[in-house]
């Protein structure tokens, strides 16, 4: 039976912020579970956990090396810290959106 | 032969970070012995700004407030060890920040240092006013309009002999950059090793963002002594290479995974991490755990500079005004929502913006589609939180008259009100031919 858990429990992530553009990173916590994180946190999942900000791209570039990829959202921050009206102008919390985000796993840990 | 490392400490990651950081770096980099300096980045894309305004109102203002707090702990033992001090804190004032260098080395009995102050950047007089017209058009008058530069000056000051380097606007990682390619006498083109050690100075910049701080996720995440949180300390080598560590005798932790947080923190394509100095290239930078909390980052490649420079120029834009009303228990949720109803009816002049805090919040956007798509619930303790932007101060100050009229026309048992306002600065970007834009350095007068 297929399980489901929020990536948070198989990845970290940062947000970071320049001017209505925002980079969140997704960093596998086990290299094991890369391959599972490339396949599902892909550029469609993470444009849908934010499709209420209007995104107008999102780039996902992978990094391997590190087992990391980093996700550019463009258009999301309303402006941008100085023209936002949220309380997080800089979007520092996106990146616990995307890591809300349901993973299937299919393999028993 | 090979030159000795350069231990890089960094004691502040931006404007308002804790003044009692940079004594536990120092005291690590004066233990360790060698040539060092302390790094001091305290300029956010905004700061800057907001030193403009201040510098407006007094000639000796406008550069980083808490410069004094941060340094005097830790100048006497820079000057007496030799570690140099590199600071962008100079924001739009950098002579006046020297200034007040050499002063507070007066107060404390210190030698005086040899000051250099790094200008150029403030592009904001006549002799860019073409440029800026053509890049905003010539009704707008900015604020403020600073170039990034990069390492070039701060590498000649350091070359000839200065203490401490006060800057106003560089890139970031330049202010690691500079005193490495002075140290290790590289050329400016020498791209494989500019470009590692501007990743070695993104991974300082941000102070304790690499060293536990901004990282602890209680369960998942945790960290050690994050109320000790130690800034970090770097050792960039000849090849440009660096081991990350962090000041001894604090907490934080660095681990593979604060390291890789913040290698990509800010980094859009990580084959084209843009500074003045440098294309860096990380796609192949592999980072491997070298003793407890030191980190080694290795394969990261260098390309050609851009050609411009980045420019980023200040507007003034009205005004933010936001107000808060708390409601509690039975109901609190449905009470907030028409407390919410009651300010858009009442505020019809505003595009007004609305948070159910303990509902819906942070998330959110401006244009209200996510709160508009939560379902009423029935949240006891929610926080109605308005904001708007307007044109003139009156308009904007009618969103706090609204805010704390609720409290006897709104739904009941509303309670604490805080209402604010602040002017707003807005923001816009163009490139200059870094021709345009000469950086040099000279000695504090």
């Amino acid at each position: 039976m297929p399980r489901t858990v929020p990536l948070r429990e198989l990845a970290h992530g940062r947000t970071g912020d320049k001017g209505n553009r925002s980079n969140i990173s997704v960093i596998a916590r086990r290299r094991a579970d890369w391959e599972t994180l490339v396949a599902q946190v892909t550029v469609e999942a993470v444009a849908r956990s934010l499709a209420h900000r209007r995104p107008s791209r999102v780039t996902r570039h992978l990094l391997p090396a590190l087992a990391a990829m980093n996700f550019v959202i463009d258009d999301v921050l309303d402006g941008g810290v100085n023209d936002a009206l949220n309380l997080d102008a800089h979007g520092k919390s996106l990146a616990f959106l995307v890591l809300d985000l349901p993973i299937r796993l299919t393999d028993t840990p | 032969m090979a030159k000795q490392s350069l231990l890089v400490g960094c004691g502040a990651g931006f404007s308002g970070d804790r003044v009692d950081a940079p004594g536990p770096v120092v005291r690590t980099l004066a233990a360790r012995g060698g040539p060092a300096c302390l790094m001091l980045e305290t300029l956010a894309e905004r700061t800057l700004a907001l030193a403009q305004l201040r510098r407006l109102e007094s000639l000796e203002a406008g550069y980083e407030p808490l410069l004094a707090r941060l340094l005097a702990p830790v100048l006497g033992t820079c000057l007496e060890r030799g570690i140099r001090v590199v600071t962008n804190a100079g924001a739009a004032n950098p002579a006046a920040a020297a200034r007040r260098v050499r002063e507070l080395a007066r107060e404390l009995g210190l030698r005086p240092p040899r000051i250099a102050v790094v200008s150029g950047d403030d592009v904001s007089g006549p002799a860019h006013a073409p440029f800026l017209a053509a890049a905003f058009g010539g009704e707008r008058r900015p604020v403020s309009a600073n170039a990034y530069l990069g390492a070039e000056a701060i590498a000649k000051a350091w070359d000839a002999g200065a203490d401490v380097i006060v800057t106003g606007r560089v890139a970031d990682p330049s202010l690691a950059v500079g005193p490495a390619m002075a140290h290790h006498g590289w050329s400016e083109t020498d791209w494989d090793r500019l470009g590692r050690a501007t990743m070695a100075g993104h991974l300082l910049e941000c102070g304790a963002q690499v060293s536990g701080g901004y990282f602890a996720d209680p369960g998942f995440k945790d960290v050690p002594g994050l109320a000790e949180v130690g800034f970090p300390v770097a050792r960039i080598d000849a090849q440009g290479a660096c081991v990350v560590g962090k000041a001894d005798a604090t907490g934080g932790c660095v681990t593979e995974a604060t390291v890789k947080e913040q290698l990509l923190y800010e980094v859009h394509d990580p084959a084209a991490y843009l500074t003045p100095d440098v294309t860096a290239d990380i796609t192949e930078a592999r980072v491997t755990a070298a003793g407890p909390d030191l980190v080694a980052l290795e394969g990261v490649r260098g390309h050609e500079r851009p050609r411009n420079l980045k420019v980023s120029a200040f507007f003034e834009g009205g005004w933010f005004a936001e107000g808060e009303i708390s409601y509690a228990g039975p109901g609190a949720e449905a009470r907030a929502r028409l407390a919410a109803d009651i300010l858009a009816k009442r505020l019809p002049h505003l595009r007004l913006r609305a948070d159910l805090i303990g509902v819906t919040s942070l998330f959110g956007d401006d244009a209200g589609r996510l709160l508009a798509a939560t379902p009423a619930g029935d949240a006891r303790d929610v926080r109605l939180r308005v904001a708007a932007a307007h044109a003139d101060l009156e308009g904007a100050r009618r969103l706090g008259e609204e805010v704390t009229a609720l409290y006897t026309c709104g739904p009941a048992g509303g309670g604490g009100v805080r209402t604010a306002m602040r002017p707003r600065l807005t923001t816009a970007s163009c490139y200059l031919p870094r021709e345009a834009v000469p950086a040099r350095f000279d000695w504090a007068d």
